[in-house]
């Protein structure tokens, strides 16, 4: 029961690994900024897993009734703000890879890479 | 019942994530990216956290797909095959990392423990003070809004500059009068989609405006209502086509909007300044300080809101309007 309580962060560790492969090993830009946005993702479970309280509830108090234990609120600020950061810099990403594309021809790294070399 | 419920949810989440990965047709794998962040709203949801949960879903099942799938019509929807050459360092770079990473989470406290670190510190006085200083129920945009509100003016700022950098890089620099409009008619052809679609736009901005002004006694908030709003605008868009979609909301118009919200944020910290407080001290707005806090929230909520929407359309018609490479 013990390690059951952990099962969160493992999830962590293997998303933001396979975030992590998919940005080191694949070719394809676009691919790498799917894996960029996993890894991203797997950041967020991590601080939204550490702000559970158990036996908690979403923090929002309710006036009046019996006294209630929250999950930490701090987490949830952070990432809330961290998911709309995180769009606008993969847009931001996307935007630059068309670019490429349209400069090479290609989104494959190798290819570019090649291309470059040539020039 | 509800853990169980979570334990799938999670293996479901790394499931996708490797097929994500491993699909060599890229359209297929945005599909499952969506499906992944709707599987990790859940998940938030879940670990009581209803305002990320509602942002995850909003932004990254539906904005973030439709982005992926605009920048696909402009790349290749097929990655290329890698060639024989395949590298073993890459997994065992991972592998190891991997081993590592779980190797430390034994150190950490299990899921839920009361006594971790991370509840000890200072969160225990945000809850305490957020029904007496603002009263306030959603702690989550009282400290959004109010306690780090110099963090949210931050992101807000950074959201600003990749909206228009995504502007700048995909504007082709000519007139739109003399390009040649490529025929997007949109949806208008697809009966079905487009009588759903129209139905639902109106509650779709509905609930956005009422995550915006419900914000401080429920889930709910400026970064969650642009985004459901931007949703809205740009299922218009997708169904009626990219020309009408423009005509409602002119990109003059969205640029002013991005900034406006900003501004609007930035100018009520200033005004707090001139007022004889700190920058983003809302206190001194009114002559109660609880009321000051709460119009202070309102308006930096409303700013957060109009530069996240303006922001998420104006990227969507960047890769929309841009014509394919050849």
């Amino acid at each position: 029961m013990k390690y059951l309580g952990l099962y969160n962060y493992w999830v962590f560790a293997l998303l933001l690994m396979i975030g992590l492969y998919a940005v080191i090993a694949k070719p394809n830009l676009v691919k790498k900024l799917l894996g960029l946005s996993i890894f991203q993702s797997a950041v967020f479970l991590l601080f939204i897993s550490m702000g559970k309280v158990e036996g908690g509830t979403a923090p929002i108090i309710q006036h009046g009734g019996e006294p209630q234990i929250f999950s930490n609120p701090l987490p949830h600020v952070l990432i809330l703000t961290a998911i709309v950061v995180g769009i606008s810099t993969i847009a931001l990403g996307l935007a630059i890879t068309v670019r490429i594309r349209e400069a090479f021809g290609t989104v494959e790294e190798n290819e570019i890479q090649l291309q470059d070399r040539d020039r | 019942m509800i853990t169980a419920f979570g334990f799938v949810l999670l293996t479901l989440l790394v499931v996708t994530a490797i097929a994500i990965v491993v699909t060599p047709n890229l359209f297929v794998a945005v599909m499952l990216m969506s499906i992944f962040s709707l599987l990790m709203a859940a998940t938030f949801f879940l670990l009581d956290a209803a305002d990320v949960a509602l942002t995850e879903a909003a932004i990254g099942a539906g904005m973030s797909t439709i982005l992926f799938l605009g920048a696909l019509a402009l790349i290749a929807e097929r990655e290329a095959r890698a060639r024989a050459r395949r590298s073993w360092l890459p997994l065992a770079v991972i592998a190891l990392t991997a081993f590592t990473l779980i190797f430390a989470t034994f150190d950490k406290p299990r899921l839920g423990d009361p006594a971790a670190p991370v509840h000890q510190h200072i969160a225990p006085w945000y809850l305490e003070q957020t029904p007496v200083l603002m009263e306030m129920s959603n702690v989550v945009t009282a400290v959004l809004a109010s306690f780090r509100a110099y963090d949210t003016l931050g992101e807000v700022l950074v959201i600003l500059t990749a909206g228009l950098g995504v502007m700048l890089i995909l504007s082709s620099g000519r007139p739109d009068s003399s390009r040649q409009r490529r025929a997007t008619g949109g949806l208008r052809h697809h009966l079905v989609p487009r009588v759903v679609g129209q139905l639902l736009i109106p509650f779709i901005v509905l609930f956005g405006l009422y995550l915006q002004f419900h914000g401080e006694y429920g889930p709910g908030g400026g970064f969650q209502a642009g985004a459901i709003i931007a949703v809205g605008i740009v299922l218009h868009a997708l169904l009626e086509g990219e020309a009408a979609g423009r005509a409602i909301l002119p990109v003059s118009v969205l640029v002013g909007l991005i900034a406006g919200g900003a501004l609007l944020f930035s100018a009520v910290g200033f005004a707090g300044m001139l007022l004889g407080g700190n920058f983003l001290d809302y206190s001194v707005l009114s002559a109660n300080p609880v009321a000051g806090q709460q119009l202070g929230i309102h308006l930096i909520e409303v700013g957060v809101g109009i530069t996240v929407a303006a922001t998420l359309v104006a990227a969507f018609h960047a890769f929309a309007d841009r014509e394919p490479a050849a």
